[in-house]
Order: structure tokens, then sequence, then C-alpha cells
């Protein structure tokens, strides 16, 4: 009995390739030395930089792609900051995977509807992507995607794909954008009235900013979304992933631990937290 | 029930035989009717007649500052190694209240996923415990949470019954122990004193805040919106002294610390508190717990109504500390009676 074979384990691994892919954000593709990470879609990682810290990031690849897992950074803090500065070939720690996953299970036969704002597209991607490794056990599936302006749009080549795909409706939109962006422009909330959707048999993933899940959950219940079909995977400082250290507790009359009864929730569950 | 008694001149020996084997910690006077957990090699050194210490027993199992691993960064790759220091120690006169905190404790940390560190140096522990016969102050209410009688958590537990202490002995390592040393059986006269003293306990200790604590969990889920927090976080100066003093409270922080070399380090686990501001802040600059109301409404909630969802008992032994220390005045006894009278129990 040691911490080696504890969750406090670190799993040694490799960058095998590295892009900016906006101002702030940069892609890593991660091999690990013991295998397979052997996550489900919407847990996260905890990276360890060894004298920085350690951070918590939502993996963005489906465990469908094997081999190497992929993680979305936002140059935010001290030890993402020094994160971006991580090439491919450079040795990278992790611990983990760590979360309750996104209900791939249960949402199995429904159709889905997936929210991202920003950088929520990253834990989601996870998800989209393993539910195009297994389309046809899925109903309708429709992607809504906001950013602030194009430029700030996260894996684009992938985007094309899902929106020429006939069985993806996909639609984005722009908070601001230069004359030449063809596309829509307008808060991510404008997009939901127009999906054409059975709500009883409609499971909506959302995924973004606290400011965006209380405008987006207000249409997603216009639209008579059950309020536990409404899937959230909600932000926290986890800093040990086991449901010990305590900075992740959600504010809320139930004593939920990020890390470890989320970051996955359905709307029921969490509804009472004042931010979520 | 196995009972075994020791003369009080005795204890000097007692102690004096556990430190032959292992290191000896017991309260020690600090001066000001402050106490502390350290160190001992004889009776002399310890204030048996104490009130509850500044810190509770649990910095020796959940040290303030812990070394996870230490890291070594001037090869092509960092090497890590994990290595833990866990000696053999004997904790002496816990109160209580104080047992039954490192019972709150141990069941967090084998909660799974497990937290070895903790399990480990509490293997190495042993445990003896020691009867209030009175009250320590106003401050208390382990009456209220019937932490003020022995409910198990220790290996030998200690009664004065006059000029002589009657031992409980709960574990084989405990028996092992005072075989070793001899210590006679009890009698019947000596298990009438017990009697005698639980009885004018039962006179003396009475639910200190008046509300049935069967109650309590029921009442927390009236108030969570209660305007009774913004009183509350309008006293607190978010110093984060009742977390860190709080005999179940285990938050804590990670933080990476790197030698002067610039080569070598080690990664700190260290005592953190929800009081304060940051603590549920994210890189982004989102804070989920940005006003005081909402954090010490969290710390109240993570004693009576939390961890009765999730283990069925208070994470409050009701030692008093958290009221004790409080700067501002923030008295736990004063906010269960609001919490009552607002959610009209």
């Amino acid at each position: 009995m040691d911490i080696k074979n504890s969750n406090w384990r670190i799993r040694r691994g490799k960058i095998i390739n590295a892009r900016q892919m906006t101002a702030s954000e940069k892609w890593f593709d991660i091999q690990l030395e013991d295998g397979e990470l052997d996550h489900e879609p919407g847990q996260f990682v905890q990276v360890e930089l060894f004298g920085i810290g350690e951070v918590p990031i939502s993996v963005c690849s489906s465990p469908t792609k094997k081999g190497s897992f992929e993680l979305t950074v936002r140059a935010a803090g001290r030890v993402t900051r020094e994160m971006h500065k991580l090439e491919k070939g450079d040795f990278i720690a992790i611990r983990g995977p760590f979360g309750k996953p996104f209900p791939v299970r249960t949402m199995v036969g429904n159709d889905l509807l997936f929210v991202a704002g920003g950088l929520g597209i990253a834990p989601l991607r996870s998800l989209i992507n393993y539910v195009m490794d297994n389309r046809r056990e899925f109903g309708k599936v429709d992607i809504l995607l906001g950013c602030k302006s194009p430029k700030d749009m996260l894996f684009s080549d992938e985007i094309g794909k899902w929106s020429k795909r006939l069985d993806v409706n996909f639609a984005c939109t722009v908070d601001k954008a230069e004359p030449d962006w063809k596309g829509n422009v307008g808060l991510i909330t404008s997009l939901i009235p127009g999906v054409n959707l059975n709500p009883e048999r409609t499971y909506a993933v959302v995924v973004g900013p606290p400011i965006m899940y209380k405008f987006v959950i207000a249409e997603l219940l216009k639209k008579n979304i059950p309020e536990r079909h409404i899937v959230l995977s909600l932000e926290r400082h986890m800093k040990c992933g086991m449901g010990k250290c305590g900075h992740c507790q959600i504010d809320h009359p139930k004593n939920y631990y990020c890390c470890k009864d989320g970051p996955t929730f359905t709307y029921d569950e969490v509804k009472e937290a004042k931010k979520l | 029930m196995k009972y075994h008694v020791l003369e009080k001149e005795q204890l000097d020996c007692f102690i004096k035989s556990l430190a032959k084997k292992m290191k000896v910690v017991a309260p020690v006077s600090k001066g000001s009717g402050n106490y502390a957990f350290q160190e001992v090699k004889s009776a002399q050194d310890i204030a048996v007649d104490y009130i509850p210490t500044i810190l509770p027993p649990k910095k020796y199992f959940m040290p303030v500052r812990e070394k996870m691993l230490d890291f070594d960064l001037s090869g092509k790759e960092p090497k890590e190694t994990a290595g833990l220091d866990a000696c053999e120690m004997a904790i002496f006169a816990v109160h209580t209240c104080d047992l039954a905190g490192i019972q709150c404790l141990n069941i967090v940390f084998n909660e799974r996923p497990r937290d070895y560190n903790y399990l480990l140096r509490k293997e190495n522990l042993f445990i003896i415990g020691l009867e209030c016969n009175k009250y320590c102050d106003s401050f208390a209410s382990c009456a209220l949470v019937n932490s003020h009688l022995p409910n198990g958590g220790y290996d030998l537990f200690f009664t004065d019954i006059g000029n002589k202490y009657l031992i409980n002995v709960n574990t084989q390592k405990g028996e092992d122990f005072v075989e070793s040393i001899g210590l006679p059986k009890a009698g019947a006269s000596e298990m009438a004193a017990l009697e005698k003293v639980r009885e004018s306990k039962k006179a003396s200790f009475k639910n200190e805040v008046d509300v049935d604590a069967k109650k309590i969990p029921e009442m927390f889920e009236k108030v969570y919106n209660s305007k009774l927090w913004e009183k509350v976080g309008e006293k607190c100066v978010s110093c984060g002294n009742c977390t860190n003093v709080c005999p179940t409270c285990y938050c804590f922080d990670m933080d990476d610390f790197i030698n002067l070399d610039l080569k070598t380090g080690s990664r700190i686990r260290s005592w953190d508190s929800c009081q304060f501001e940051t603590f549920a802040t994210v890189a982004g600059g989102e804070n989920f717990r940005e006003e005081r109301s909402m954090r010490q409404r969290h710390r109240v909630y993570r004693k009576f109504k939390f961890p009765v969802d999730k283990f069925n008992r208070f994470f409050c032994t009701g030692c008093g500390r958290c009221s004790r220390t409080c700067m501002a005045g923030i008295n736990l006894k004063e906010i269960l009676k609001e919490v009552a009278e607002e959610s009209k129990f």
C-alpha cells in the first residue's frame, strides 16, 4: 500500500503532436507510457508540471480514438501558461482520468442536441466524436456552436467536416465578426428556437462558461426539454480529483464534489446552484 | 469490556514506559489558558486538566504541511519519488470530542479513492482517550452531538475516578501494552466509581443548544436561502481560523516548491480553508463562492447537513474550537439557535 498505487500515481507520457489553435488555446496529442488513458467522454485528467503545479484539463478526444488522447488548453493561469511552452516530443505527466463521464449509455437511442460555447467545445468534442463513431446508436444529432469571433473558433477543420455530414445538423454563430464572415452573428441562444426537436426524446448536452448556462438552459426549457435531459459539464478548480481537497464543491444544498459527482451533471441535479 | 486500573502517581511510569516504545504526544500548557499537543517525556509535562488544544490532534496524521513527492528535473525527463515519514506515535489524553473528530476523518480518508498517506500514518497511532468529567467552557456543545461520552476510536481510554484512572481497553494493541506494564484489572469498587462519574455527568452535561439533534438536518433543509447567513457573513473576516482548528475539517491545497538549485523540489500538500476568498476560484477568474456569507454557510452545512447525507453523522464534535478562536465572535451555538428559530423547530 503506497502512494504509487493510489490515485496520486503519476502516469508518464510524451507529447506526440502540439499545435497553437488560437492566440490563447493550444492543442496537445499525448501518448502514455503505460498504454491507453482508458477514459470516457467528459472525463478530465490532472496535468503535472513538476515545479509549477497540477491543473485539471478536460480530455477533448473520444475514447474511440486509440493510442493517444488530446487536450486543449487555454493559457489562463500559472500552470497552463507554462504548459503552452511544451512542444512535440516533450515529456508530460498526468494523473487520472477522473470524474463522472457524460451519460452516454443513457443517451443511446435518443436525439442529441449539443450546445458548446467558447472553450466548451473541448470537453464536448470527446462526446461528439464518440457519437460520430457510434452514429447509428443515436437518433437525430444537432450541433450548435458559439464563440467570440471567427478567429477564436477551435477545431475549425473538424467543424467543417461535421457541417458537411448528412447525419448531423450543424449551426454556428459568433458574437462579433469581420465583414468577410458569411455565417450567423449573435449569441448562441439565438440558434436554439430554430432547432426542430422532440423534447421527450432529446438529450441536450451544454458546455460553456457559467453565464452561458443561464440563458441557454432558459431557451431549452422553453422548448420543453425535461430538466433531467439537460446535461452540463461544470468548471471548478479540482485539485485532487478524488473528492477530498474540497476546492471543487458546488455551492448547492446538496454537497456535490465536481471532480467525483461531476463534472457532468443533469440540470435537475444542480439547478439550485446560484452559479453553474 | 476490559478495564484496568492505574494509580495516579503511577502515571509518570506509564508515560515513560510508553515513551520507551514510541514517541508520545500529549496536551501541554502554553500559557493564558491555551494548550497544545506536543511531545512529552514524563507526566510532569502533561496538562491533564486541559480545555481543547489550539489545534486538534489531526495535525499528527494529516500534517499542516506534508510532502507528497520529490521531483528531480536535472535529467532529460523529470523523475519523481514518493516517500512517507510515518513514525509510531502515541497520542495521550485525547478528549472524546477529538476522538469523534478522528473517527470522522477516518471515514473520509477511507472512502474510495482512499488516501494512503493518511491511512498509513493512522496505522501507526496508539490513541489514548481521556474522559472529561466537567465542561471545558461555554463554547463546547458536546452533549448536543453526544460526543461527551466515549464512542470508541481509541486503544485505551482513561477515566479519572479520584486517586486512580480507570482504563478501558478497546484494542489488542491496548491490551498488549497494559499487560506489558502489568496494570491490575479493575475491581467492583472501581467499576462503581465509573458509574458514579457517568451519573454525575448526566446531570451536568445537557444539550447546550436546546434543539433536538435528530431534527438538525431537517432544520438545515429550510434555511439554505435564509438571510441569517448574510448576518454571519458580515461578521466574518475570512481568516480561516475556524476551519484550521476544526477536528473534522480536511480541505487541502497542493503546491510545488522548487529548491534553490532550480532542479529539485517537492510537491507539498497543506491545509486549506473554504473560508479563504480564492478557495473556489478558477483560473479564468470566476469565483464560485465569492461572498463570505456563502462560505460561512458552506462551513456550517459541512458540519450539520452534508455529512449526515453522506456518512449519517455530524461532522461537528462539539469541541467549541471554532467559536473559541473566532476573532469576530461568530458562535456556532448561536448559529444553531438561529437556524432552529428560523426553521420553526
